[in-house]
């Protein structure tokens, strides 16, 4: 039997331990940088020139919205939160000294380097068990203060598991992500956000996948006023794959914003990247900035990435941009796919010529069209769940339509 | 008696070079249980003809009616039509991803219906249906046609054909690209929905084959968008012996 726990806020943090190694290689954030592999990287804030706004990195983002997130001094305390457990794995804060704190990448952006130079405590979900439990990390419990967070999800070798970080309610939050994978585990990550219609949250998840690992990570982003989850992927030993899949549907006046980032680094690893998303409303607006990049020991990769939007309605913007790099010449396979269309009236005819309105045709479509990813998630309570979820999204957006 | 009557239709559709005009005035009429063939050359006219009753946005009607049973079908919309008791089976129909043949089919019979069948008897029904249409259960959770070979597609054009029971139906080209075997399990499907109904039907083909399996009690010679003769049964044996030439020759084609 699953148990809900409630986890509050451990007392005040130990001072004194900031002994945070920044993973940087030296270089200055005013370098312009070739190949994604030498963008500057840093856990210390202060390392990072204020941003304008106009950089690639930020230059969708509605800014100044979002832009104290990138200055302000953050409220780096724990947030209370609820889980429920299952027997293959443990739930816990650990300091920010921990050596787990920093093993699997380090931010590349304002926001996040400066999430990660305030937060006091890490979440620290362990997965231990080999049963592919699952165990849901409930956080509805931020308030509307700028906050930043911190969260660490470890795989141990031979482990197998999922884990779900769902939110909701109001956030004004950055955030790290840490997800380790350890060798010959298979680790399933979905981070659903169905936050309240005015919250800001920008994360940054970074995975490193150990030898014959698999990682499924899985955005969904349903809720919120400006949403950004920015996954970088290191496929750091040998055989490591890692199936990336992203589902959104942004309303009216709603942003969300996805950059899956895959970086094989060891030989015969793969990559499967699959994003895909509904906009509906005036000034929807969805982003997604796919890199992949093969690096010069990389030989035997395969991988394949694809994004592809369903327009609804005018007034809508969906960007889409795959970004291919590619240092050695031994590779298995590497290919990208990129589209943003309307709906099909072929389909709606066929669908309508058996008697189906055209409204529930259409629902039909975006419905079928987004279950391909939602099919994938590999949690069937939670498949259930945003199936649901998706079809009150399309109920709603018709609704105003 | 259920009657479908199609008078004087006229249909045209945009292409880039402007409007193209295709229907020229077709005059038909389809009692309840009868088995009317359309037999015509490529590009006469004849899927223009099935998609314009069924309202397919690309075809405009320039003038004519279509109406079942004294009712104006052409003021209607798609899925009114279709509601109304109108069923075209599609020569090309097309895949919709996510979308599984049983949740379509469940969608579709509750629309036509008004209500969501039984359980227990559409089960019953769906399984008996699948299993003379010689398809597997594990198409009711495959996406609806995708994947699915040509002779696939056409059956689960019947398999919808016999589960939802229309008062008419077009089938265009229901016959082309199956083998011997296919079409005689598609034909026995239609003879099947046409026994358990009293369905109308409007076969149209390019080949006299699938006669032989559905009998037509009439046989119309399509060319250049009307019309251009008919008869019984032997006007079919007759297209096959001497082709469409004698139609053509002299048969304005712009
Ligand atoms: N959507 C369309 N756009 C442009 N031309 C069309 C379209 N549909 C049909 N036509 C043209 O109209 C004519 C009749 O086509 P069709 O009705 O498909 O004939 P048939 O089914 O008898 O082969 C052909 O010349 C065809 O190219
Ligand atoms: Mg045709």
């Amino acid at each position: 039997m699953a148990a809900e726990t409630t986890v509050t806020a451990p007392a005040q943090s130990e001072p004194g331990q900031h002994g945070l190694v920044a993973h940087s290689d030296g270089g200055s954030a005013f370098v312009p940088v070739q190949t994604r592999s030498e963008r500057f990287t840093s856990t210390s804030v202060d390392d990072f020139a204020q941003v304008t706004g106009l950089e690639f990195e930020w230059k969708f983002t509605p800014f100044a919205t979002i832009k104290h997130l990138t200055t302000d001094d953050l409220d780096g305390s724990p947030t209370a939160f609820s889980y429920v457990e299952s027997g293959g794995a443990t739930v816990d804060w650990i300091d920010r000294s921990d050596a787990l704190i920093g093993s699997a990448g380090a931010p590349e952006e304002r926001a996040s380097a400066n999430a990660w130079t305030r937060f006091e405590k890490a979440l620290h979900v362990k997965v231990t068990g080999e049963a592919g439990e699952e165990t849901v990390i409930r956080r509805d419990r931020f308030d509307g203060s700028a906050r930043a967070a911190h969260v660490v999800i470890e795989a141990v070798p031979n482990s197998k598991g999922v884990v779900i970080l769902e939110n909701s309610g109001s956030a004004n939050l950055s955030e790290n992500v840490e997800i380790v994978v350890g060798d010959n585990a298979q680790l399933t990550v979905v981070t659903v956000q169905e936050w309240d219609d005015s919250a800001l949250h920008l994360s940054s998840h970074f995975a490193r996948v150990g030898r014959d690992a698999n990682l499924r990570h899985v955005i969904v982003s349903l809720g919120g006023s400006v949403v950004r989850v920015n996954p970088s992927i290191h496929l750091v030993e040998q055989g490591a794959s890692i199936d990336s899949f992203g589902l959104y549907f942004a309303d009216a006046g709603q942003y969300f914003e996805q950059r899956p980032y895959i970086d094989h680094v060891a030989a015969n690893t793969r990559s499967r990247v699959n994003y895909k998303g509904a906009l509906q409303g005036e000034k929807a607006h969805t982003v997604w900035v796919g890199d992949v990049l093969i690096g010069p020991h990389a030989d035997g990769t395969d991988s394949y990435e694809q994004n592809r939007n369903l327009v609804l309605s005018e007034g809508t913007r969906a960007d889409s941009i795959p970004n291919l790099e590619i240092e050695t010449g031994n590779i298995q396979g590497a290919g990208h796919a990129s589209s943003t269309g309307r709906f099909d009236d072929e389909q709606l005819f066929y669908l309508q010529s058996r008697g189906i309105s055209e409204e529930e045709a259409r629902r039909l479509v975006v419905r079928g069209f987004l279950a391909e990813i939602i099919q994938q998630i590999g949690s069937p309570a939670l498949e259930a769940r945003l199936s649901e979820a998706v079809e009150a999204e399309l109920v709603r957006s018709q609704a105003v339509r | 008696m259920s009657v479908l009557t199609i008078e004087d239709l006229q249909v045209s559709v945009e292409t880039e070079q402007g409007t193209k005009h295709i229907l020229r005035g077709v005059d038909l009429s389809i009692g309840e249980g009868e088995t009317h063939a359309i037999m015509g050359p490529n590009g006469s006219g004849k899927s223009t003809l099935a998609y314009a009753i069924a309202g397919h946005p690309k075809y405009h009607v320039e003038g004519g009616s279509v109406k079942l049973d004294g009712e104006e079908m052409l003021d209607k919309t798609v899925d009114e039509r279709a509601r109304a008791g109108l069923f075209l089976a599609m020569q090309y129909p097309v895949e919709i991803p996510g979308v599984s043949v049983s949740n379509f089919l469940r969608t579709a019979k509750t629309a036509i219906d008004g209500e969501a069948p039984a359980i227990r008897g559409w089960i019953k029904d769906l399984d008996s249906s699948m299993k003379a249409l010689r398809m597997d259960k594990s198409f009711r959770e495959r996406n609806v046609n995708e994947g699915f070979s040509g002779g696939e597609k056409k059956r689960n054009e019947i398999l919808q054909l016999e589960l939802l029971k229309p008062k008419f139906a077009v089938l265009d080209e229901t016959d082309s690209g199956l083998d011997v075997d296919a079409l005689k399990i598609v034909s026995e499907g239609v003879n099947r929905a046409k026994e358990n109904t009293g369905l109308g039907i409007l076969l149209i083909t390019h080949y006299n084959r699938i006669l032989r399996y559905v009998k037509p009690d009439f046989v119309h010679v399509f060319v250049a968008g009307k019309v251009a003769e008919q008869g019984g049964p032997e006007l079919a044996v007759r297209l096959e012996n001497e082709g469409y030439d004698r139609f053509l020759t002299g048969a304005t084609v712009e």
